[in-house]
């Protein structure tokens, strides 16, 4: 020992030492715990009390669902709501298996290419998919013959919008349940002399069915509790999504609107609660130690994969292509010279564009603060220790904003923070109750892309620098971060996106110093301004589109200086 | 004088360095520990043994402050640490997962700990390349975690974990993550290190040859208890309980029943156990233990109050030595393993089917409850 001086010299005392490093920890962990009570918990329990009271605040029991029951407009809402929603998820998860099939077990060309057409619908707001159907086959329409006399206003718009919005997310789920096969499965069943169609039925499909549920779930809860398309494209076509935006925006019956509310969030919850049990189940089925299954040629096949691939990238094309297209004409179908009126006079003149602004500045803030808190609590929960209680609150409490439709939170926003006797109250209207409504509504995802890094990296690294008396938050800075930056970095890019697109739950909470871009979609199609709607669509589109690429272009930067270690 | 100066220096040069006692951890209803009460002394290498899941583990992370005892006093170095935080203890900790911080050098690992103590540029440097030196990789300082095999990663572990001068060096299965051949290896160098350095260490481990040819002393654990401490030649030639004997080597556990002073009967055979097992009352049923190497056969049977004859029923080859399993003529319900080396095979001719002299010497039969 000699020849190493001790740098060592702690004081010897006999009474237990003040930890303060794990009070701070401890103290972090209480405070993001409390922001997730103060901005989720509180706005949802407060629709559940406002459900059971009278304008005036009194307690009148189940009395507003009693009417609810009697109203027979709301009630064929709902059940035109969960019918919507089937057709959609009936549609959208075969178009996608096909699809992640063909990407995934088929040797075809373009691939790539392919799948980067399926994920432009991300993009672009919803709202956008209602236009250009809308412009293909409404009154006006270019392939209006198509619809036999049907009207594109109602259920058939709204299907095929929805269709459209949600198939990029409904792919990424089955195209990743059919990426965990096991190509060992495959050959042992070649071995045995299985046919290709045997095997379909007894690997693949077993192998994919909690991702086939995953995404069904996830389509179906999307549909129920979005807004902006049954707002463009519904006519008089009811949903619920629009009844809660009639009772509380234009009857100002808020109280009726709570209950419309939790009429909404039964099904989307139900969902969730069934894609929560099946992914309960999965983790015995899947070794870690898979060989990834590498597709054979065969042209017969592929031919056939390739050109359902090419139908269905042509079709999205002719969607955001439609949109795009409105925004650079004069007008539809009368003058279609190029202009850019649409921008100039429907946008810029008319102040509209500030909307624009707003909604970067919410995409910029919301990255830049809903990156930092969800990746800084994520790490608290997953790598600090003590108050085993409060970490599985909040764990609990990170899933809910996936079962939780924008419209059910904003509305719980207005309850809680329109309060005059919320301390909070002064939030109401500003641009950062939209930025924290924006993270909280886009939680989730967020959270579980940032534990599944956490967790990707050994467990002991606090340990190490408790040893080595490295305070955790040097390790965090020095380790953790730079580590973890691919997911962080991910992390902000869904967040902005998001961003740009979200209607939901700001419809609610903007002011007209706040209103976005979303909201002046849905503003100038009321007005029948299609062109600056269009318009304003394509300029979101095209900035996500900016954003992707800078990101793309930084992570390889980035990562080629500080992961260097990955090589 | 200086032996004086050096006494008066540590309070009493007898105490252990560190001392556990009564240490109890429960997880829910889970007892992990039950009270375990230990001495370390200073600048010896202790091994914590045991199966997956008796404590082992767990009485590691609570030295070192991760864990908290439910009950119990940890005094290291004349100082109560049983209330302290990880970081307010002495210790540094290498992990079976090397836990080494991928996206930092290999120097910056090493000088982890060092440069948060604010220590000078220039002794830092030394420092690091003394330690790399040390473990055997002076010139790996630029590299990262990455490029390096399993082997050398945690010899790098090891220096970083050595390199603030720890009065306790812990070490959780540091070498269950390597091939066989580099888990030998890194196995002496350890050894060899720590009785350079002549840090106290701890190593929690699994296998057996790991705990017996690296300790100084060997704590055999079992369901949150130790079963028994000591050298391991005592836990090896003198196991305290039934659970030793079956967990570090192999043995014979023979079903016998008391047969007057110091006899025991197998089947038609009456086993002498020598003098000093001779408490247990006529006819009761107990199990003895004999491990298989200290079977004796053919000639050196001769003479053995425990001589019977058997046959060989099975011959497994295990490369140094060879394992049979025999059938007694007068016990042919209990089979019997020995181990006899390859010469003494190809001696005897033992095949299948042979018959042999065999005796159980009396000295090393042994009763445990």
């Amino acid at each position: 020992m000699a020849s190493i001086p001790a740098t060592v010299t702690a004081p010897a005392s006999a009474r237990p030492a003040a930890d303060s490093e794990a009070r701070l920890a401890q103290a972090l962990l209480l405070a993001a715990c409390a922001f997730l009570v103060a901005f989720l918990l509180a706005p949802l329990l407060l629709i559940l009390i406002k459900s059971v009271q009278d304008k005036g605040g009194a307690f009148v029991g189940l009395a507003q669902f009693r009417e609810y029951l009697q109203s027979p407009a709301l009630i064929d809402s709902a059940i035109n709501t969960v019918l919507v929603a089937l057709a959609v998820t009936l549609i959208t998860v075969p178009l996608a298996f096909a699809f992640a099939y063909a990407l995934t077990r088929s040797a075809m060309p373009w691939k790539g290419l392919f799948r980067l057409i399926a994920l432009t619908p991300i993009l672009a707001p919803s709202m956008l998919a209602a236009i250009s159907f809308i412009q293909w086959f409404g009154n006006q329409g270019a392939l209006k013959g198509l619809m036999f006399g049907h009207s594109v206003y109602g259920p058939i718009g709204i299907i095929i919008s929805a269709v459209y919005a949600i198939f990029p997310h409904a792919l990424m789920i089955v195209l990743t349940a059919l990426l965990l096969a096991d190509g060992r499965l495959y050959e042992a069943a070649t071995s045995l002399r299985t046919s290709t169609l045997r095997k379909f039925f007894t690997i693949t499909l077993p192998a994919a069915r909690y991702g086939l549920v995953s995404a069904a779930m996830v389509v179906f809860s999307y549909t129920v509790s979005d807004f902006g398309i049954p707002k463009v494209i519904g006519g008089n076509f009811h949903v619920l999504a629009i009844d809660i935006y009639q009772q509380v925006i234009g009857q100002q019956n808020f109280n009726r609107g709570a209950v419309v509310g939790l009429v909404l969030l039964l099904p989307v919850v139900l969902a969730f609660v069934v894609d929560w049990r099946m992914q309960g189940q999965q983790h015995a089925h899947f070794s870690s130690r898979a060989v990834p299954y590498v597709p054979k040629r065969a042209p017969a096949f592929d031919t056939a994969m390739f050109a359902y691939c090419t139908v269905v990238c042509i079709m999205m094309l002719a969607v955001l292509g439609m949109a795009v297209y409105t925004s650079f004409i004069k007008l539809w179908p009368y003058d279609l010279s190029f202009s850019l009126r649409h921008y100039v006079f429907g946008l810029i003149d008319g102040g509209v564009i500030e909307s624009y602004f707003n909604s970067l500045k919410l995409g910029f803030l919301t990255a830049l603060f809903g990156t930092l808190l969800i990746f800084g609590t994520a790490y608290l929960i997953e790598k600090t220790r003590g108050m085993g209680g409060v970490r599985a609150l909040m764990r609990l409490l990170a899933a809910i904003p996936m079962a939780v439709p924008g419209m059910v939170l904003g509305l719980g926003y207005i309850f809680f923070f329109n309060a005059p006797a919320n301390p909070l109250h002064f939030l109401y209207g500003t641009m950062t109750i939209l930025v924290l409504s924006t993270i909280i509504h886009y939680y989730t995802s967020s959270h579980l892309t940032a534990v599944t890094a956490l967790k990707s990296l050994d467990n002991e690294f606090e340990a190490v620098s408790a040893s080595l008396k490295v305070p955790f938050y040097k390790t965090f800075a020095r380790v953790t971060v730079p580590v973890c930056l691919p997911a962080i970095l991910d992390i902000a890019r869904y967040l902005f996106i998001n961003s740009m697109v979200t209607l939901s739950a700001v419809i609610f909470l903007y002011s007209p110093d706040t209103k976005l871009a979303s909201v002046a979609i849905v503003n100038l199609d009321e007005a029948g301004e299609i062109g600056p709607a269009a318009a304003m669509a394509t300029l979101i589109v095209a900035t996500s589109t900016l954003v992707c690429l800078a990101y793309a272009l930084l992570t390889r930067v980035l990562l080629r200086r500080t992961q260097a270690w990955r090589g | 004088m200086s032996e004086a100066g050096l006494a008066g220096h540590n309070a009493s040069p007898e105490a252990a360095y560190l001392e556990l006692a009564s240490v109890v951890k429960r997880f829910g209803v889970f007892t992990a520990l039950a009270g375990v009460s230990l001495a370390v002394e200073r600048g010896s290498l202790v091994t914590f043994l045991g199966p997956s899941g008796c404590g082992k583990t767990t009485l590691l992370r609570i030295i070192a402050g991760l864990e908290t005892q439910d009950e119990g006093r940890l005094v290291q170095a004349g100082r109560d640490i049983s209330r302290l935080p990880a970081n307010k203890r002495d210790y540094g900790i290498v992990f079976q997962s090397y836990a080494l911080f991928p996206n930092l050098t290999i120097f910056d690992n090493v000088a982890y700990g060092l440069v948060n103590r604010r220590a000078e540029r220039d002794r830092i440097k030394a420092r690091v390349a003394e330690l790399l030196k040390l473990v055997g990789l002076p010139d790996a300082g630029a590299k990262y975690p990455g490029q390096l095999s399993g082997g050398q990663q945690q010899r790098i572990a090891l220096a970083r974990a050595l390199a603030t001068s720890p009065g306790l060096l812990l070490l959780d299965e540091p070498l269950s993550a390597l091939d066989a051949l580099e888990r030998v290896r890194l196995r002496g160098e350890i050894r060899a290190l720590q009785r350079r350095l002549g840090v106290t260490t701890i190593m929690v481990t699994h296998d057996q040859e790991e705990a017996l040819s690296m300790a100084d002393r060997v704590v055999v654990m079992n369901a949150g208890r130790i079963e028994q401490a000591g050298t391991p030649q005592e836990i090896y030639r003198q196991p305290a309980s039934a659970f030793v004997a079956d967990f570090v080597g192999k043995v014979n556990v023979i079903s016998a029943i008391a047969e007057g002073v110091g006899h025991f009967r197998v089947g038609a055979l009456v086993l002498d156990c020598g003098a000093e097992q001779q408490r247990v009352e006529s006819g009761t049923k107990v199990k003895l233990y004999l491990r298989p190497e200290d079977v004796v056969i053919d000639g050196a049977a001769e003479g053995n109050v425990n001589a019977t004859r058997g046959e060989v029923q099975k011959v497994e080859f295990l490369g140094a030595f060879c394992m049979l399993t025999m059938k007694l003529a007068d016990a042919p319900e209990q089979p019997l393993v020995v181990n006899v080396s390859r010469h003494s095979l190809d001696e005897m001719r033992i095949a299948e089917g042979t018959s042999l002299r065999v005796g159980l010497p009396p000295d090393c039969l042994r009763l445990l409850n």
